[in-house]
């Protein structure tokens, strides 16, 4: 079974987020692969393994040409990835980047299974994945907790308000998975030098036969008016616990008339 | 000026209406002259609630059992756009259905999707959403600049939700079209995990726990808290991903958002992730034994010290006070 991952390289998230002047998120410095996406990755890896074969691919959107966040899920075990890459892509929002993702997986032959997180650490829109599905026409099963294949069949259960729904979808499929589906492997030393020659296919917005001038800002839709502080929660008291913490904690609770 | 039509997309569980439909009414009814609501399901389920907070007609699509909301109702809006029905904007909730549908609606409209937003505005003929970033230190202001209608999925608790004295919302049949290959996933089982106590989202008091906790079964104590001050448990996302607790319990920007009259961290040092969840809770007490942690920035009464020992000595202290 051959599974297509959606993988996001954000700025580390360690490091205090900025803007460029035009309001887009810095990336210029090193991109790694988000956190979130992990999970994707090592997912498919499994299910490809219980299928009894079959290569893993990774597609992802960034500018500059980065590959380093794509070299560690290449380690993980990934076989190859399709990177697009343009200046024509600046400012692009989620239904651009639902396009121009869809497209790069059109290039992956035989794709039986999409997978992708729910949403990205950086700009952590949630709608991507349905989008990629609705741009592909295919059937999608959001929020995974659980993910099965068997009989061209996958079976996910899926997070809901109070509880799970069992659901299923005829391959061809998207599924997003959450964050802790499955435990995400280390790469070893062996992957970490493997990932080093596996193919990237990079790639354009017209490579992909799509029009640079209706992507990014240009075919946004939408514009920023205005990046402003919010406003500022003040910090109250902090003590150092002296055996005695407990007694502040019921005072305040009795302050506040919640006992 | 005002809009002229607003839809809101209209949710329920077990027959009552989600608290995000009737949020998202009451700002919709500042916007626009007509406020209506889509609901994929039986209209008669929410006429009545929705109408009593400002909704004049319900467009439902009838039961969809067995279906994933996303493409069947988006398709069936689209249907109704197309047929003249326009809205000038759209208000999603942001919930698991609600995403989806907004995903397959922005596709099949092709329309850009603004989330997260926490307020909404009309600014001359255009509509203006604010959308916290990083953690919620900065505000980002957007513009639909595409037409009608705006598309934009806005976060829970962003607005109070207020009767507005209306009858009950006229219901209105909308066809859902074939979808094809798109609607084939199906929803085979419903699970319903059990749970007692306040839901996180609407309890008065939220006790959290957070990587500090050391262990899967130090939660307990989290959970005890939370029983004895008739609240929830929560957790940090750093231990949901851990596996200790389900995603449910996950409070912060991939999870649920909070705002009790008080959320108690307890371990949790207060990642950006976490905060943009909770930071508009009334009061927040943090314990914590890293006194740099971020967490405390925004705490009313931090406690420099070990959860091990104080969460122990809290419990008790609130049990023999009960």
């Amino acid at each position: 079974m051959n599974v297509v991952v959606c993988v996001k390289q954000i700025p580390d998230p360690a490091d205090p987020g900025a803007l460029e002047e035009d309001h887009t998120l810095k990336r210029d410095g090193k991109l790694i692969l988000d956190e979130s996406d992990s999970y994707g990755v090592e997912m498919a890896l499994q299910l490809a393994d219980a299928a009894g074969g079959g290569d893993v691919t990774l597609v992802s959107m960034a500018p500059n040409n980065e590959t380093s966040g794509l070299r560690t899920a290449l380690a993980m075990g990934a076989a190859k990835a399709v990177l697009v890459s343009d200046d024509a892509l600046s400012g692009a929002g989620a239904l651009d980047t639902a396009k121009v993702l869809a497209a790069a997986i059109k290039r992956v032959e035989g794709a039986d299974l999409i997978l992708a997180a729910t949403e990205s650490s950086d700009g952590y829109t949630g709608t991507v994945p349905e989008q990629i599905a609705a741009v592909l026409d295919l059937p999608s099963v959001t929020f995974a907790k659980h993910v099965e294949v068997a009989d061209g069949t996958v079976k996910v259960q899926r997070q809901t308000e109070s509880g799970f729904d069992e659901c299923e979808a005829p391959l061809p499929a998207l599924v997003s998975v959450t964050a802790g589906v499955v435990e995400p492997r280390y790469p070893s030393f062996k992957g970490i030098m493997a990932a080093k020659s596996k193919p990237v296919d990079q790639v354009t917005v017209a490579d992909l036969g799509l029009d640079p001038s209706a992507v990014g800002w240009a075919g946004a839709g939408q514009e920023i008016v205005d990046v402003s502080p919010a406003p500022e929660r003040q910090a109250g008291e902090v003590i150092e616990d002296e055996g005695d913490a407990h007694q502040k904690i019921v005072e305040f609770l009795d302050g506040l008339k919640v006992l | 000026m005002a809009l002229s039509k607003v839809w809101v997309l209209a949710e329920s569980s077990d027959g009552t209406v989600a608290p995000i439909t009737l949020e998202m009414l009451a700002a919709a009814r500042g916007l626009a002259d007509a406020v209506e609501c889509v609901y994929g399901g039986d209209g008669a389920e929410v006429a009545e609630t929705v109408g009593a907070h400002g909704a004049s007609r319900v467009l439902a699509t009838g039961p969809l059992e067995g279906k994933l909301k996303g493409p069947h109702l988006a398709a069936a809006m689209v249907q109704a756009i197309q047929g003249g029905d326009a809205p000038d904007l759209i208000m999603v909730g942001t919930t698991y259905d609600g995403r989806d549908v907004a995903g397959r609606l922005s596709v099949k409209l092709d329309k850009p999707v603004v989330t997260n937003n926490t307020a909404v505005e009309v600014d001359g003929d255009t509509v203006v959403v604010s959308e916290p970033i990083f953690g919620g230190t900065q505000i980002v202001k957007t513009r639909f600049t595409a037409g009608p209608p705006a598309l934009a999925v806005f976060r829970p608790k962003s607005f109070v939700a207020e009767e507005s004295g209306g009858g009950p919302a006229e219901v209105a049949a909308v066809s859902v079209p074939d979808v094809g290959a798109a609607g084939a996933a199906k929803v085979l089982e419903r699970h319903v995990e059990e749970h007692s106590g306040p839901k996180l989202d609407e309890a008065a008091v939220v006790v959290s726990g957070g990587r500090g906790l050391g262990e899967a079964a130090k939660f307990q104590i989290i959970e005890d808290l939370a029983k004895a001050l008739k609240g929830a448990p929560g957790a940090s996302r750093a231990i949901v991903d851990a596996g200790w607790v389900p995603y449910s319990y996950q409070v912060g920007q991939t999870g649920k958002v909070v705002k009790p009259d008080v959320y108690l961290a307890a371990g949790i040092s207060g990642a950006t992730q976490h905060m943009v969840g909770m930071k508009g809770s009334k009061n927040i007490v943090a314990i914590n034994k890293d006194p740099e942690a971020p967490i405390f920035g925004i705490a009313d009464l931090g406690i420099v010290g070990d959860v091990h020992k104080v969460l122990p000595k809290l419990l008790e202290a609130l049990q023999a006070k009960a």
